[in-house]
């Protein structure tokens, strides 16, 4: 017999290939980049070849691309995400200094995508063809038509400038009001949608018809029979948006001018600054990467039948 | 052996208007194309002049949606930038199903090795944040128009592929690949005559679905300022502007964002009808 792993264990070095593999296309893309790296580093400005070779030496540029490809493998592994060109400190202390503002507006956003797509996900998938039912499908489906952006500086313009209810500025808990809103709306539109037609599925299963006729209240039933049984899907779709939101919600931190991941990610590529955009982007490749990998854990935690699975 | 791929297309064209939300959005999507071909004749000033009215001036019935800070015709701009959105959606679209299926289609009928670094690449392009990886191109290309639809078309090939290569799967054992394999027709024959054909329902599908997905990604790639650069007539650069002057001109930025909702809302029900008409499988709803 042989020695078989822990499900756990054989699952987390699976992601050990996974994060190589996405360094390397990110090492690759970038490598595209037109012209001498080294005048990028300097920002333009015009020196004598004598500083721009020590300067290539410095960046390790002088290197076959084999060498710079492992060295940039091995700082990646460590954490070492390099300097940034403009500002000259390094990436992962600019990182670590703008991951908050992100981070609460993945938060606010989840929360808010939450509270409303539960709700009217439920209410929705309790009366098919009822009228919030109907409603909610039909604002889903218009939803995914609407700019994230649009909606969000309507948003400021009614509730920030016109009625003047919350601030559209700050650091305060109040200006995180509207762009929770804004990628919350977003979410929930989904999450509604995912948490009705696992609700239908399930409601039609004999363990809740055993439930009803034992006398069980619906909203017991719901909360006790039908969530537990209907909340994977839904947690898989919350836990890979909340992924994408702490690598920086890049439009809604621009419409509401939030100095979070997002905004810095567009600023280093207006500006042209490689190792902060190649930092940014593994720092939210792996954190997306992680976080999958955790929500598989835990669902082998929930559910046992999922850990033989795929093994 | 294509029976289910193609049906006439007045039969279609009657089908697929036959729910009112496709009806709806088939409507707004002709008045939308029709404006963008006749902008030049339809457009009451030119887009790009400047002073043509006060700066910021309230919508008024010379200037219907009001005008911008450099005293531009917003309604113009507006129409003119239809022609960009559409066309680079169009393009953007182009991009993801071309590539998209000829690499679905070639790893999954080598199959073997070839076919498992594939998915796995693919699978771990599909790890990115489609914005992430659409910004991640624009770095390498430089911004622009052309250049934001290149990305977004690029960060879309490997969804593509990757269903394209599941329903190649399916074809490849078929009796009818055998019997062109028997006759000893090339490999580039199959792939051509044979597999192409009946995988066009569903490439057709997925490029209905993602229409909508590409005007959207384009324009806010511009909106960002990685895209459509002013003084271009862009629907994405002119909200971008307008976020600047909402408090005394919000008009700046409701028209063009209301113009940018409807094009891709249209889009977006057309098709979807057609997807649920062509292959009800790979519909997103239900």
């Amino acid at each position: 017999m042989t020695l078989r792993m822990p499900w756990f264990l054989r699952r987390i070095l699976g992601i050990v290939p996974t994060l190589f593999l996405t360094w390397s296309i990110v090492f690759g893309v970038l490598q595209l980049i037109p012209g001498d790296p080294v005048m990028l580093a300097l920002g333009g400005t015009p020196v004598s070849d004598e500083i721009l070779d020590n300067e290539r030496r410095r960046l390790g540029l002088d290197q076959p691309i084999y060498v710079q490809y492992l060295t940039f493998l091995k700082k990646m592994a460590v954490g070492d995400l390099g300097n940034g060109y403009s500002s000259k400190q390094p990436v992962s202390e600019m990182i670590a200094a703008r991951v908050r503002p992100s981070l609460e507006l993945a938060l606010g956003g989840l929360l808010v995508g939450i509270l409303l797509g539960v709700a009217l996900g439920i209410a929705a998938g309790l009366r098919p063809h009822g009228w919030v039912d109907t409603a909610t499908m039909s604002t889903a489906l218009v939803g995914v038509s609407l700019p994230s952006f649009w909606i969000g500086m309507l948003l400021i313009y009614v509730f920030g400038l016109q009625l003047e209810w919350v601030p559209i500025l700050g650091d305060g808990i109040d200006a995180l009001i509207l762009p929770s809103i804004t990628i919350g709306l977003f979410l929930a539109g989904g999450l509604a949608r995912l948490i009705r037609s696992a609700l239908i599925e399930t409601m039609t299963q004999d363990y809740i018809r055993t439930a009803h006729s034992k006398g069980l209240s619906t909203l017991r039933i719901v909360a006790k029979h039908a969530m537990r049984n209907a909340i994977i899907p839904p947690i898989t779709l919350l836990g890979l948006q909340f992924a994408v939101l702490i690598g920086g919600a890049v439009v809604t931190e621009r419409v509401f001018a939030r100095a979070g991941l997002g905004s810095m990610l567009i600023d280093a590529v207006l500006t042209k600054d490689i190792p902060l955009v190649q930092g940014l982007v593994v720092y939210t490749t792996t954190a997306y990467i992680v976080i999958n990998l955790l929500l598989e854990l835990l669902y082998g935690i929930v559910d046992p039948r999922i850990r033989s699975r795929r093994a | 052996m294509t029976a289910t791929a193609i049906m006439p297309p007045r039969r279609l064209i009657a089908r697929t208007l036959g729910t009112p939300g496709a009806l709806a959005g088939s409507i707004i999507l002709v008045v939308l194309v029709f404006g963008a071909i006749f902008a030049p004749l339809i457009s009451p000033y030119d887009p790009n002049a400047t002073r043509v009215c006060p700066r910021l001036a309230a919508p008024s019935l010379d200037y219907v949606f009001g005008c911008d800070l450099f005293g531009r015709d917003i309604f113009s701009r507006i129409l003119h930038g239809s022609r960009l959105s559409l066309a680079v959606g169009l393009l953007t679209v182009a991009i993801s199903l071309i590539a998209g299926t000829l690499i679905g289609m070639v790893i999954a009928f080598l199959g073997g090795r070839v076919d498992r670094i594939g998915v796995r690449l693919l699978d771990v392009m599909l790890g990115f944040p489609a914005i992430v990886l659409a910004i991640l191109i624009v770095a390498v290309l430089g911004v622009g128009a052309f250049n934001a639809a290149l990305a977004v078309g690029i960060s879309g090939i490997p969804r593509i592929a990757r269903v394209v290569r599941s329903a190649t799967l399916t074809l490849v054992g078929r009796e009818f690949v055998d019997s062109a394999r028997a006759v000893g027709a090339s490999q580039a024959r199959i792939l051509r005559r044979h597999l192409l054909p009946n995988l066009m329902p569903i490439v057709i599908v997925l490029g209905s679905l993602d229409l909508g997905t590409a005007i959207l990604s384009t324009a806010t790639l511009s909106f960002l300022g990685l895209g459509a650069q002013p003084p271009q007539a862009e629907w994405g650069a002119m909200l971008s502007a307008g976020r600047e002057f909402m408090r005394y001109a919000p008009w700046t930025m409701i028209f063009p964002g209301l113009a940018l909702f409807l094009a891709v809302m249209s889009v977006n029900l057309v098709g979807d009808r057609l997807s649920h008409i062509l292959d009800p499988r790979a519909s997103k709803h239900d």
